[in-house]
C-alpha cells in the first residue's frame, strides 16, 4: 500500500520528465557495445547510421564501456524500465544470463540462411542448452602477431610452431640485445588473462571442468600455468604484462618494444596503420602455438554476440538491428578490424585483400578455438582464477597451491 | 618570526617552491598530456613538452555531432550539471528551514545530529535497496533518480552548513523586528535570509562539489547518456581500452575545469566552510 | 509566544528533511538489514530466510580478514600522512614570504580535482611503459629499468595511497593553516621571550590552537578513507592479486558482479559497524582533546 503511494508521488512529480521520450512517434532503441578491441567505436557508430538510414522510424543510442564493465552494466540495466534493448555480450555469459532471464531466446528467429550460412563454431557463442539467445557478431581468437623485422634482425627464419619454440627465440632476440623482454601478454587482473591463459590450457591439451567440477588444477591446466609463471620468470615475457589489458599489448607492439605479442584479430589492421602505429609493414601474425605431441596451434573461443534484452519494449526492432549489424554484408564492409562469421566470406577476395596472412592465420585459429566454461557462475569461476595467475605470476604462492585455491572458491 | 636568519628564509623559500611543484606538476601534466601528439606520449625517453601543441581532442570531445564520441561526452557533462542543479536545489531546500529550526530551537538538535550521523554509512549499505527502490520506481538510469540519491549526501551537509551559518546570526536582530509587528515568515524573508546570503552561496557551491564528484552511486544506477554523469564517463575512459592517453587526460581537464575554477574565484568562501567543520573527504 | 509552539513550529520546519532522509537513507538501511539475513539475489526474487549465515560465511572467509588488513592500512598510513605533511605545508604558508598568496591559492587545486580525475591522471603518471614517473626516475638515474608500479603488491598500495595524499593533504593544510592564523601573536611572542626552542613552541604553544581542527579534519579523512571506492576503482580495480582491494570494492563485487544481495547486504553492515565504532572512539577523542586544549 505505501508502495504504491510513493509511487504515485513520485511518479506524479517525475512524470512531466519521463513522459517526453516517448511523444516521439518513432521507437528508439538503446544498444550497449564496449569500447575497443574488434571494432572500433567509430565502425559500429557508421554501421549503426547505415541502418537508421534505411530504417529512418527507428532511432539507435549507442553505448560504449570497457569490457570490464561490460558484464556489470548489462545486469544492472535489467532493473531499469528504460534499460538496454540491445546488448553484446561475451561468449561466457550466456549461460548466466539465460539462467537469470537477461536475454530472450530467439530460436524462432534464426533463419535456415542463418543456420547455413554461419560458421558453425561462432554458434556456440549464442547458444546455452540448445536454445540460441542471440547472434554471433565478432568472431575472435588471440593469435600470435610477432614483428617481422625484430626476428629477421635475430636471424629467425620463421616464427615459432610450439610454445618451446617461441621461448627459444625469445631467449635469442634477448641475447643479441634486441630487446630486453620480448614477449607481451595480457595478464592484468582481469577476464583478459583468462584468455592468454584458456590459449595456453588448450595448447596443453587441459581441461576447465570435468562432470561439472573443477579440473584446470591438474594436467594441462596446470602447465598452462607454469608456462606462464616460467615465461615471467626467466625475464623473457614483459613484466609488466602482469598490469597491462590488450590495448597496453597493442600500445608496446606498435611501438616495437615487443617481438612477440599474444592479441586479437584488431591488431593486425591497426597495427600495419601508420596514424598510431610505428611498426607499419613489419605485422606478422600466426595462430597461437602448440605443443609437441599434444596440439598443432592453440587458440581461446573469444566471440561475442549480440542479444534482446527481456526488458526491451521494442524486441522486433532490437532483433532486425541485430539482423543488421550481423549481415554479411555489413561484416564484409567492416572486415578490417573484426573477422565476419560468414564462412563464404573467407573466400571473397574484398575481405581478403590485404589481410591475406591473417584470413590464413584465422582459418588454423578459427577452427582451433577451445572454449572457456559453461557455466552460471562464470563471474566466481573466473575471478577466482585470475587471483590464482596473479598470485603464481608473482610468487605469493605456486601454480599447483594457487589453482587448488581457485578451485576450491570458484563457487563449483 | 620577525627576526629571521638568512639560513632560514632560504629555507622558507626552498620549502615553498618545493611545495608548489608537488601541487603543480601533476595538474600541469594533465594540461601537456591532452595536448601533445600521441606519438610524444608514447616517446621513449619521454617528451615533456609537445613539438606542437595540438588541441584537435578538446574539439573532438566537445563536437555534438550526433553518434559521436563527442556527443556521449556532451551528454555527461550535461548530465552532471542537470544532476549537481538539481540535488543542490533540493539540498538548500530541504536544509535552510531545518538549519533555521535547529539554530533557533537546540532542542530538537539531536534530530540534526542523527542525520549528520549517516554520514558514516559507506555507500555500499544503501545500494543495493536504493537500487532496488528506482527500479522499482523506473528511476534507474534516470537524473531525477540520481539527484534524489545524491540528497542522502547532500542534504546532511548543507543542513549542516546552513545551522551554523544561522547560529552567527543574532536571534535579537529577528526579534527586534518581530516586536516591530513582522511576523515570522517575513522577518526571515527580510532579516535572516538576506543575512544568511553568503552561508547560502558556500553551501551551494559545497553541494555542487560534492554532487560533481560523486562516483559510486552513478556507476551503478547509471548506465547510458540519458543519465550517466562525467566522472562515470572518465572511468569508461580510463579504463585500460583507450590507447589515446592524450584523450583521457581531454576528458579529465574539461571535468575538472567547473570545480577548479569554483575552488580559485570562491576560496574564501570555501575556506570558511572547510575550517567551520572540514567538509568533503 | 510558547515554547511548546516554538518546538511544534521547529518540527515542521525540520519535517521535510527527516522525510526525505527517512526515504533515502533509513528506509535503504533497514532493507539493507533485512536483505542481510537473506540468500537474495539482485534481480529476481526476495530470497528465502537463512539467519546468521551470510555473516558467519563472510567473517569467516580469507578475503574478508584480507580486505580488512588493507582498508586498515590504507586508511591509516594515507591519513597519518596526510595530517604530518598537512601541518607542515601550513607551517610552511604560515610563514612571511613573496608569492605566499599566490601558493595559498594552489593549495585548492588538487582538492577541487574531481577524484575519479584525480585517480585517471595518476594512473597515467605511473604507467609501467609511458608513464611520467618511469621516465622521470630514470632521467634523473634514480632508477635503472621501468617499474610497474601498480602491477606489483609491494608498490601498488603505496602508489594509491601517494594519489590519495596528494589529493588530501591540501585540505588539512588549509584547516590547520586557519587555526595557526588564529593563534594570538602575542603569545608566540612571549614564548620567544621565554627562550622556547622551535620544536617546543610547536608542541606547547601552537598545538593546542591546532588540535580541535586537526582532530575534526582526522576523524573525517579517516571515515572518508575506510570507505574508499573510487580512486581504487579507477586505478587498480583491486588488483594485482587483489593487493589493493578494499572493503568498498569486496561489496560491490560481491553485491553487484555475483549478485548475491543477500551476502552483500551483510558485508556492507559489517563495514558499517566498524566505522560506527571508529567514529564513536574517535568522537570521545575529540571531546578529551577539546577538553585538554580549552
Amino acid at each position: 500500500m505505501l508502495k504504491t503511494i510513493t509511487k504515485t508521488l513520485v511518479g506524479a512529480v517525475f512524470a512531466g520528465g519521463l513522459l517526453v521520450p516517448h511523444a516521439f512517434a518513432e521507437t528508439t532503441l538503446n544498444a550497449l557495445f564496449m569500447a575497443q578491441a574488434a571494432y572500433s567505436e567509430a565502425d559500429v557508430r557508421a554501421m549503426t547510421d547505415a541502418f537508421t538510414k534505411a530504417n529512418p522510424d527507428v532511432k539507435v543510442n549507442l553505448e560504449f564501456v570497457p569490457y570490464e564493465g561490460l558484464h556489470d552494466k548489462t545486469v544492472l540495466a535489467q532493473g531499469s524500465g528504460g534499460g538496454y534493448d540491445v546488448v553484446l555480450f561475451d561468449v561466457i555469459w550466456p549461460a548466466e544470463y539465460a539462467t537469470n532471464k537477461v536475454l530472450v531466446d530467439v530460436s524462432s528467429k534464426i533463419t535456415d540462411d542463418m543456420k547455413k550460412g554461419v560458421l558453425p563454431g561462432a554458434w556456440t557463442t549464442v547458444q546455452y542448452d540448445g536454445k540460441y539467445y542471440g547472434m554471433p557478431w565478432i568472431l575472435d581468437t588471440k593469435y600470435l602477431f610477432y614483428n617481422k623485422e625484430i626476428l629477421e634482425k635475430a636471424g629467425i627464419k620463421a616464427p615459432p610452431k610450439t610454445w618451446e619454440e617461441l621461448g627459444a627465440q625469445a631467449k635469442i632476440i634477448q641475447d643479441k640485445g634486441l630487446l630486453k623482454t620480448p614477449i607481451a601478454w595480457s595478464w592484468s587482473q582481469a577476464e583478459a588473462a583468462i584468455c592468454d591463459y584458456t590459449t595456453l590450457v588448450s595448447a596443453y591439451g587441459g581441461d576447465f571442468l570435468k562432470d561439472g567440477k573443477p579440473d584446470f588444477q591438474n594436467g594441462g591446466g596446470l602447465s598452462a600455468l607454469k608456462y606462464m609463471v616460467d615465461s615471467y620468470k626467466s625475464g623473457l615475457t614483459n613484466p609488466n604484462s602482469k598490469e597491462f589489458l590488450e590495448e597496453d599489448v597493442r600500445k608496446v607492439f606498435e611501438n616495437g618494444d615487443a617481438a612477440f605479442a599474444l592479441n586479437w584479430t584488431y591488431m593486425y589492421n591497426m597495427a600495419n596503420d601508420p596514424k598510431d602505429s610505428k611498426v607499419v609493414g613489419k605485422v606478422g601474425v600466426v595462430p597461437a602455438p602448440g605443443v609437441t605431441g599434444i596440439s598443432d596451434v592453440s587458440a581461446v573461443n573469444g566471440s561475442m554476440g549480440l542479444g534482446v534484452t527481456a526488458v526491451s519494449k521494442h524486441p522486433d526492432e532490437a532483433w532486425k538491428y541485430i539482423a543488421f549489424m550481423t549481415s554479411q554484408a555489413t561484416q564484409n564492409q567492416y572486415a578490417k578490424l573484426s573477422l565476419p562469421i560468414w564462412a563464404s566470406s573467407y573466400d571473397d577476395p574484398a575481405v581478403t585483400k590485404g589481410q591475406e596472412e591473417l584470413i590464413a592465420a584465422a582459418k588454423l585459429g578459427l577452427a582451433a578455438m577451445y572454449p572457456r566454461p559453461t557455466t552460471p557462475k562464470y563471474q566466481e569461476l573466473s575471478t577466482a582464477l585470475q587471483q590464482a595467475i596473479q598470485e603464481s605470476l608473482l610468487g605469493q604462492s605456486s601454480p599447483e597451491d594457487a589453482l587448488n585455491t581457485a578451485a576450491k572458491n570458484s563457487g563449483l | 618570526m620577525e627576526r629571521r636568519s638568512p639560513a632560514f628564509t632560504i629555507f622558507v623559500y626552498v620549502c615553498a617552491l618545493l611545495l608548489a611543484a608537488i601541487i603543480l606538476a601533476p595538474i600541469a601534466w594533465l594540461f601537456i598530456m591532452s595536448i601533445s601528439p600521441a606519438a610524444d606520449l608514447a616517446a621513449k625517453p619521454l617528451r615533456w613538452w609537445p613539438q606542437a601543441a595540438d588541441f584537435s581532442r578538446y574539439q573532438t570531445l566537445l563536437s555534438t555531432a550526433e553518434n559521436s564520441a563527442g556527443a556521449a561526452f556532451t551528454s555527461s557533462l550535461r548530465n552532471s550539471l542537470e544532476i549537481a542543479g538539481m540535488a543542490t536545489l533540493a539540498a538548500l531546500a530541504l536544509a535552510i528551514p531545518a538549519g533555521w529550526a535547529v539554530s533557533r530551537t537546540p532542542a530538537i538538535g539531536w534530530s540534526l545530529s542523527m542525520v549528520i550521523a549517516t554520514y558514516m554509512l559507506p555507500p555500499v549499505a544503501l545500494a543495493v535497496p536504493l537500487y532496488m527502490g528506482l527500479s522499482h520506481l523506473g528511476l534507474l538510469n534516470n537524473v531525477f533518480g540520481l539527484a534524489l540519491v545524491y540528497l542522502t549526501i547532500l542534504a546532511p551537509f548543507t543542513t549542516w552548513l546552513m545551522k551554523s551559518g544561522f547560529d552567527s546570526i543574532p536571534r535579537e536582530i529577528e526579534a527586534a523586528a518581530m516586536i516591530d509587528g513582522a511576523g515570522l515568515f517575513q522577518t526571515l524573508r527580510i532579516i535572516t535570509l538576506p543575512l544568511a546570503a553568503p552561508v547560502m552561496a558556500t553551501s551551494a557551491l559545497f553541494a555542487v562539489l560534492l554532487a560533481w564528484d560523486e562516483f559510486f552511486y552513478a556507476l551503478l544506477f547509471t548506465s547510458d547518456q540519458r543519465a550517466k554523469t562525467l566522472t562515470v564517463a572518465i572511468a569508461d575512459l580510463a579504463g585500460g581500452r583507450v590507447s589515446d592517453y592524450g584523450l583521457i587526460a581531454t576528458a579529465g581537464v574539461l571535468a575538472a575545469l567547473p570545480p577548479v575554477l569554483i575552488g580559485l574565484v570562491m576560496q574564501r568562501a570555501l575556506i570558511s566552510g572547510l575550517t567551520s567543520g572540514g567538509v568533503k573527504g | 509566544m510558547s515554547s511548546t509552539w516554538m518546538t511544534t513550529r521547529a518540527w515542521l520546519l525540520m519535517l521535510p528533511l527527516l522525510v526525505v532522509m527517512v526515504a533515502v537513507i533509513g528506509w535503504p538501511l533497514v532493507d539493507t538489514v533485512n536483505l542481510s539475513f537473506t540468500d537474495a539475489k539482485l534481480v529476481g526474487t526476495g530470497g528465502n530466510y537463512v539467519g546468521f549465515d551470510n555473516y558467519t560465511n563472510m567473517l569467516s572467509s580469507s578475503n574478508f580478514s584480507r580486505t580488512l588488513v588493507t582498508t586498515t592500512l590504507f586508511a591509516v598510513i594515507s591519513v597519518a600522512a596526510e595530517m604530518v605533511i598537512g601541518v607542515l605545508a601550513a607551517l610552511l604558508l604560515n610563514q612571511q614570504f613573496h608569492g605566499r598568496a599566490v601558493l595559498r591559492a594552489l593549495m585548492i587545486l588538487p582538492w577541487a580535482l574531481p577524484t575519479v580525475v584525480n585517480a585517471t591522471l595518476w594512473r597515467l603518471i605511473y604507467n609501467p611503459e609511458y608513464g611520467a614517473l618511469n621516465a622521470a626516475l630514470t632521467q634523473l638515474n634514480l632508477i635503472d629499468a621501468y617499474r610497474s608500479w601498480l602491477g606489483e603488491p609491494g608498490t601498488a598500495l603505496a602508489a594509491l595511497i601517494v594519489a590519495d595524499c596528494w589529493k588530501n593533504f591540501p585540505l588539512v593544510a588549509l584547516i590547520a593553516l586557519a587555526a595557526l592564523q588564529a593563534v594570538p601573536r602575542d603569545i608566540t611572542a612571549a614564548s620567544l621571550v621565554d627562550g622556547a626552542g622551535p620544536f617546543n613552541r610547536f608542541r606547547f604553544v601552537i598545538l593546542p590552537y591546532l588540535a580541535g581542527p586537526l582532530m575534526v579534519a582526522l576523524v573525517l579523512r579517516t571515515i572518508e578513507a575506510f570507505k574508499v571506492f573510487d580512486i581504487i576503482w579507477v586505478m587498480t580495480r583491486g588488483g594485482p592479486a587483489n593487493s589493493t582491494r578494499t572493503l568498498s570494492i569486496l561489496v560491490y563485487q560481491e553485491a553487484f558482479s555475483f549478485q548475491r544481495a543477500g551476502s552483500g547486504a551483510s558485508l556492507a553492515l559489517i563495514v558499517t559497524l566498524l566505522v560506527t565504532v571508529l567514529a564513536v572512539a574517535y568522537a570521545a577523542l575529540v571531546r578529551k582533546t577539546a577538553g585538554s586544549a580549552a
